[in-house]
């Protein structure tokens, strides 16, 4: 009932509270990420040939100017993890792993609780922990590398090995765009084992979660950031 | 301060002129004259600054051809031997980078087959004066016919140098007359009509040969062709095709098919005809993504694949095929045609003639596209041939995707069954035009025209006469679109591509490595199916409404 406090101050306690997990701009990373993934696999796709609803000329526009805001948008957010000490979060915690996966395997079948609740310290599942670092440092990266020098055929289309570089760029950025695509298909899913199926989409357009607060967390919080309390 | 160098000198000058003046009391010699310069470039011609009507050597009237050719020299004193030099006037080559002997002179082709031996009609295109029978010697001092290239009056032709066969003879009768004064006096630069008198109607006919090159080119629309339109920029064929000596530069024989040099320094490259000579080697509007990536495409692709989309798009048909084996029917004792085909002007073409066979016709035709690097293997007629693969390439166009010189170039094909000489395997000579009763054209045997041919050759002939289907390769350069006609990226970067049939080069769009693709795909729909089972057991086995943990 802490959620209900008004006016004076009472004595802090800890529990559950519902604080402000995601910031401003970890949500807007996070949302125009998904739009600018879900724009280079549509035109991606169309670029291969797959999936031929743009027209292949504006499918490598769409494609080309979409990878380099999304470049743009990785340097900025790298450079938020590390100054935010935020990067910290994908540290991989493999002793609760089988846990969670047995959960996600089971458990939520018969409604076991989930063996992890969020912290401020530690907002993500091991399992999430380990999917969102593959995601960033192999799958992104692979992506990433690979496009670059895809799209800057123009600079080595001369050279010697263009002939045998192009295809082996080519099938780097293909493979690595099938993982992509298969990793949004699970974590879309995942989105929805929350407390409703909407809970986890909710959480990350608005940034607040319900979650436990120690009552020196909450004590900070009150007094320091009281923003970030959902009153 | 010292003195600048030019007071210097002058001191020194007159310090000299004053001791020659002492010792030659009193005279002054003036300093001897500097030598010219040689070998000063200047740029093409333009304009002109002689009005050929007010020579008196051309007032006429001429008796002949050759007397204006006379009256020409008299101020123009090198140009015979200039033009006597080239292959427009030899038919004659020997390719540098094969040791292959081409030229008219020397090479079957796929269409009427031989100009050797048919001479007496092939020489309408020669621009030679004096042939006064069938066979022709081009080291013969007959004069040049300057009028064929230079007329500017639309009104002088050349015919057959003999009448032939009474057959064909009457096909070159009832022309209009021309007044060689007039023409003489009314000479000009080459035009696209003076060109095109024998460059339209290589093969027998207008557009029969090229697929890019025919009549239509004389007054053609922006659409047709940006370089060559009349409401556009209107070049004539020389604007490109530049000329040192009568040398015309851009020979099919020897190609550039990937120019790294581009413009040069102004006004420096006069023996190509590349688009790259003009265009440079980086036209593509810039900074633009699309601007730099169609630059990197002119690595592997010429320009002309993407600018020419389609050919025979002026409403003049091209020759696709030609079937030689037909040839010969009569009705009544005669020969025939028929004209089934109606081209775009609306005007009906041959798709039968008892002097050459059967033809096919096509227009708006997508070229086919093949790896290309400038050289070109010809099967000559001394040649065995290969007949185990058909068909034989009259001409084969060299290059491979692992060939940094080769780019992708369009070619129209022209397939043709042509007689040849199936015990030895040869091509064979054809004598089709004469007054004899051995030239098929009026006699309609081809035993005794091929005969009769390869005797006058001095070829072995075994008797045996076959129809060899055959394919010659025509680079096409003409008939460029305005940009905004090129060929769209999808027609190339697409499961259905047009270079669909070109191996060793990766397209996006086009290529792919289909077990790549299948693992992609199966991985995403057994993910797809994970979820579904998943969701589905959850919603299933969901014991209170609000949904799992709590």
């Amino acid at each position: 009932m802490s959620e209900m406090s008004l006016g004076a101050p009472l004595a802090p306690t800890g529990g559950k509270r519902t604080v402000m997990i995601y910031s401003r701009y970890e949500r807007f990373w996070h949302w125009s990420q998904a739009a600018l993934i879900f724009a280079l696999a549509i035109s991606g796709f169309g670029v291969h040939g797959s999936l031929p609803l743009l027209g292949f000329r504006l499918a490598v526009q769409v494609h080309s100017y979409a990878a380099v805001a999304l470049i743009v948008l990785w340097i900025f957010t790298t450079f938020w993890h590390f100054t935010t000490g935020q990067w910290r979060q994908y540290l991989p915690k493999l002793s609760s792993l089988p846990a969670v996966i047995r959960f996600y395997a089971w458990g939520i079948l018969t409604g076991a609780p989930h063996p992890y609740s969020k912290t401020l310290k530690r907002k993500q599942n091991a399992l999430q922990s380990l999917a969102y670092l593959s995601f960033m440092v192999l799958i992104g990266p692979a992506l990433w590398s690979s496009g670059v020098v895809y799209l800057a055929y123009p600079l080595w289309a001369g050279w010697a090995m263009a002939a045998i570089g192009l295809p082996a760029v080519a099938l780097i950025h293909t493979a690595a765009a099938f993982l992509m695509v298969t990793f949004v298909i699970i974590h879309i899913y995942m989105t929805t084992t929350g407390k409703t199926v909407a809970h986890y989409v909710t959480t990350m357009i608005t940034g607040y979660d319900s979650i436990e607060v120690s009552p020196a967390q909450a004590a900070y919080l009150e007094q320091e950031e009281p923003g970030l309390l959902k009153p | 301060m010292a003195p600048s160098a030019p007071v210097l000198s002058r001191l020194v000058f007159a310090i000299l002129l004053a001791g020659g003046g002492l010792a030659a009391a009193g005279t002054v010699e003036s300093p001897p004259a500097p030598p010219s310069v040689a070998g000063e470039k200047s740029g093409p011609l333009t304009g002109g600054t002689a009005d050929h009507s007010k020579f008196d050597a051309l007032k006429g009237p001429f008796a002949d051809n050759a007397a204006v050719t006379k009256a020409c020299a008299t101020c123009h004193t090198e140009a015979e031997t200039h033009v006597k030099k080239t292959i427009h006037w030899t038919w004659d080559y020997l390719n540098p980078s094969t040791g292959q002997h081409l030229g008219k002179e020397n090479l079957i082709n796929n269409f009427c087959t031989n100009a050797k031996d048919n001479e007496g009609m092939c020489a309408e295109c020669h621009i030679g004066n004096g042939v006064e029978k069938g066979e022709y010697d081009f080291k013969k001092q007959t004069s040049v016919d300057c009028l064929v290239c230079h007329d500017s009056t639309s009104t002088y032709y050349r015919l057959p140098p003999t009448r032939g066969h009474e057959a064909c003879g009457v096909l070159f009768e009832g022309r209009q007359p021309y007044d060689l004064a007039n023409v003489a006096q009314r000479v000009g630069l080459p035009g696209r009509e003076n060109c095109g008198a024998c460059h339209y109607n290589g093969g027998g006919g207008d557009g029969v040969k090229h697929g890019d090159l025919d009549s239509s080119l004389n007054r053609p629309p922006k659409t047709l062709d940006v370089h060559m339109a009349v409401d556009g920029a209107n070049f004539a064929c020389t604007e490109c095709h530049l000329t040192d000596k009568h040398v015309i530069a851009g020979s099919r024989y020897d190609m550039v098919a990937k120019d790294l040099v581009g413009q040069g320094k102004p006004g420096e490259r006069r023996a190509v005809a590349t688009c790259e000579s003009c265009h440079g080697v980086a036209p593509h509007p810039k900074p633009s993504l699309i601007g730099y990536q169609l630059d990197a495409h002119a690595e592997r692709v010429a320009c002309q694949t993407c600018h020419i989309p389609k050919i025979a798009r002026g409403g003049v048909a091209t020759m696709t095929d030609w079937d030689w084996s037909t040839a010969g029917r009569m009705i009544d004792g005669k020969g025939y045609f028929e004209e089934n085909y109606k081209q775009g002007d609306g005007e009906a073409r041959h798709t039968y003639w008892s002097i050459k066979g059967n033809f096919t016709w096509g227009e708006n035709l997508t070229p086919t596209y093949k790896w290309f690097n400038g050289r070109m293997i010809y099967t000559t007629p001394d040649g065995k041939l290969d007949t185990d693969r058909l068909p034989v390439p009259i001409n084969a166009v060299q290059g491979e995707a692992d060939d940094a010189n080769a780019r992708i170039w369009p070619f129209k094909e022209m397939h043709t069954r042509v007689p040849y000489d199936a015990g030895n395997k040869t091509l064979v000579y054809n004598h089709l035009w004469g007054a004899d009763d051995t030239a098929f054209w009026g006699n309609f045997d081809l035993a005794k025209s091929i005969a009769a041919g390869m005797k006058i050759e001095n070829r072995p002939f075994s008797g045996e006469i076959g129809f060899l289907p055959t394919v010659s390769n025509w680079p096409i350069t003409h008939m460029v679109a305005p940009k905004e006609d090129a060929v769209p990226c999808a027609e190339c970067h697409a499961r259905q591509s047009r270079l669909a049939t070109l191996a060793g080069i990766y397209m996006p769009g086009f290529s792919r490595f289909g077990w790549l693709d299948f693992l992609g795909f199966a991985a995403l729909a057994l993910t797809v199916l994970g979820v579904i089972v998943h969701g589905g057991l959850r919603m299933a086995m969901r014991k209170d409404p609000d949904g799992g943990a709590k």
